[in-house]
């Protein structure tokens, strides 16, 4: 058996998160070079600052400056850094106590190599140049004796109070065993649904089991490209990506001898004449523009048959 | 109190890859039939139903709804989900059973790790102001703690390649594991550095997969199972997210779950440690003496199906006290960066 259709599927996406007084403090502190950490309830310097004790969970607010030289207190070595790693090149993770700190920080040690760097190594932070208040305004650490860059002066008016992570993680999508024949029926322009064998319902486009019975679909059921509308909505409100002026029609079309409408898009009538049990037929792209997908189907439009009578779509609502 | 027990417990085969979706249908449909079938149940007989998996490791947004899918949800199910491992959707049914909201619940996991690159989806647990834009991979957080550890003398490397050769060797007893064989401690050790200090034999392998175990309360547990496991300590604990400032040696979070669920005494224990030292770390910190047999399936070393690992380690432990091979066992589950979140789980059969 051929494996089921696959593909990569990337997924980017920015988090945007309020920072708050105590990690907003840490941030601005970082822009100017200077690392800040904050007085836990036992007395003990937190870096990076907790907004709440850890053991006994009442509120921090007492900050401490502390130095941007510090001593490994644990590593391992990266040899094939992985996307988004602050080096390209192999280094140690680590954790970093810096001087003045009673906990240890995670961040990279450029070390060059694993015989290079031990635990009680002396390490300083590499400052980035262009700093905008984040973790990564230190590149990375390295091997070193010496004082790291002197801190900057303040500038109190422009405090950071929001960070924004950048996620990007790739995956290779699959299509499942069902899904399958309903993608490359779709690349020949024919609309493969699935019936359950409990029910006897059939899916377009069909699932990996029975929703009801939970049980996988076998049969293959070739449908025609005409159905019934069961509903619709008039799209009035414009949004990010959409394709199409508004206002227009989106409606969901039960194709003949499917159990299970989906949604589409409705043209070649007015919205507002648009009416439940409305019969409607495909209107496919070109075909050399034809691939794996439903968007094959360009639209759907009036077919000018009679309407349905309502209790023949009534049970698909 | 109303007392609860694992009653039935399934999993899949742990691959290190499947064709089949994210959403795990594919996986659970099986697994499904063959707990219910064999406890001579059907979707209708069970009162809750509860679940564990992650949208990053999926790729996309509520894959946990698609999943449902393999139930037959129709009429209405009472459903929940938790965005951790399923160890934790089964403290859910089982507070819901004690709470005697249902008789019956059917608890599952699923997780397609090979979709992603799962080094760097991990990331995504941790802190995300001052860790995850550094992208912290789970191996490499990993190879710190397992360091710190050596040089405090709590373990060696040797002492890691031991744990990793256990494991393998159980496992061949083990048809759904992923990884089995007879090493030697040698031959491994001579094998290079992965992410010093750990070899690849100290890692988890990456693990499509996924499993499901019944829980009854009283006297339903005793109709549907000739020998039940009965729950008699179920807790979990977290530690401070803050990695730096924790002693990763050791876990005060398992050391007082395991207090809290009566850890002692017990025959047979699967802990969830990814990682060699990890299981080292455990059996510390849970009180495990040489007398228990720890992981007899080969544990998660030997496959880790991420998001129902955890639960599979509670119905490996049950399957013993079912096959009436033991009497008190414990099961362990893990979530979180480095043995953050721990939850113990102790069962015992009754004559």
């Amino acid at each position: 058996m051929t494996r089921p259709l696959s593909a990569p599927l990337d997924v980017g996406f920015d988090y945007t998160r309020s920072t708050g007084p105590t990690l907003g403090r840490f941030l601005t502190d970082l822009r100017h070079r200077r690392v800040t950490g904050i007085r836990g309830a036992d007395g003990r310097v937190h870096v990076p600052p907790l907004e709440y004790d850890p053991v006994t969970a009442e509120p921090l607010s007492e900050f401490v400056g502390v130095a941007s030289t510090g001593v490994v207190r644990g590593w391992s070595w990266i040899p094939d850094p992985l996307e988004g790693q602050p080096l390209d090149r192999p280094f140690a993770w680590a954790l970093i106590q810096l001087d003045g700190a009673d906990t240890a920080l995670l961040h990279a040690v450029d070390a060059g190599s694993p015989d290079a760097i031990t635990t009680g190594a002396r390490v300083r932070a590499r400052w980035r140049a262009a700093r905008v208040g984040a973790i990564t305004d230190i590149e990375y650490f390295e091997l070193s004796d010496e004082p790291a860059d002197p801190p900057t002066d303040a500038s109190p008016d422009n405090d950071v109070t929001m960070v924004v992570t950048p996620v990007n993680l790739h995956y290779t999508h699959s299509a499942s065993p069902t899904e399958d024949p309903f993608l490359r029926g779709l690349m020949e322009g024919r609309l493969i649904a699935q019936r359950c064998p409990a029910c006897e319902k059939v899916y377009f486009p069909p699932r990996p089991a029975c929703p009801t019975d939970g049980v996988p679909t076998t049969d293959q059921v070739e449908l025609s490209d005409r159905g019934t509308v069961t509903t619709f909505c008039i799209v009035n409100v414009p949004f990010l990506g959409q394709r199409i002026p508004p206002p227009y029609v989106s409606a969901y079309v039960l194709l003949d001898g499917a159990d299970i409408p989906f949604l589409h898009l409705l043209l070649g009538i007015a919205p507002e004449d648009v009416r439940m049990g409305m019969r409607v037929e495909a209107v496919w792209k070109p075909r050399e523009e034809w691939g794996p997908t439903m968007q094959n189907i360009d639209h759907f439009r009036p077919s000018g048959e009679p309407d349905a009578p309502f209790d023949s779509y009534s049970r698909h609502l | 109190m109303r007392e609860v027990a694992v009653v039935g417990f399934a999993q899949t085969p742990c691959v290190r890859e499947t064709d089949g979706t994210t959403n795990g249908v594919e996986m659970l449909v099986p697994i499904f039939h063959e707990v219910l079938g064999g406890l001579g149940l059907t979707k209708s007989d069970i009162g809750f139903w509860c679940s564990g998996s992650s949208d990053y490791l999926a790729g996309r947004a509520f894959s946990f709804v698609s999943a449902v899918d393999a139930i037959g949800a129709f009429p209405p199910i009472a459903e929940s989900h938790v965005e951790m491992d399923a160890a934790w959707a089964l403290y859910e049914a089982w507070v819901k059973l004690l709470c005697g909201e249902a008789d019956t619940a059917l608890v599952y996991g699923f997780g397609k790790s090979s979709a992603g690159q799962l080094r760097r989806v991990l990331a995504m647990q941790l802190d995300p102001y001052v860790v995850t834009p550094l992208w912290p991979d789970s191996v490499g957080l990993a190879g710190i703690q397992a360091r710190m550890g050596i040089e405090a003398g709590l373990w060696d490397e040797r002492a890691m390649a031991s744990v990793a050769a256990r494991s393998r060797a159980a496992a061949l007893s083990n048809p759904l594991a992923q990884l089995s064989g007879s090493p030697e401690v040698d031959e491994l050790l001579a094998d290079e550095y992965f992410v010093n200090p750990l070899r690849r034999h100290d890692c988890a392998p990456i693990t499509d997969g996924a499993a499901t175990i019944v829980l009854a309360a009283g006297d339903r547990a005793r109709e549907l199972c000739e020998r039940p496991a009965w729950i008699t300590g179920f807790e979990h604990r977290v530690d401070s997210p803050s990695l730096g400032g924790r002693d990763l040696t050791t876990s005060p979070s398992a050391v007082a779950a395991g207090k809290a669920a009566g850890a002692e005494d017990v025959e047979v224990a699967e802990l969830h440690a990814p990682f060699t030292h990890q299981e080292i770390l455990l059996r510390q910190a849970l009180g495990l003496g040489d007398d228990v047999a720890v992981n007899p399936s080969g544990g998660v070393l030997a496959g880790n199906p991420m998001f129902s690992a955890g639960l599979a380690r509670i119905g490996e432990a049950a399957r013993r006290i079912h096959d009436g091979s033991a009497s008190r066992v414990l099961g362990h589950a893990t979530s979180g960066p480095l043995l953050q979140q721990n939850l113990v789980c102790v069962m015992e059969g009754r004559e």
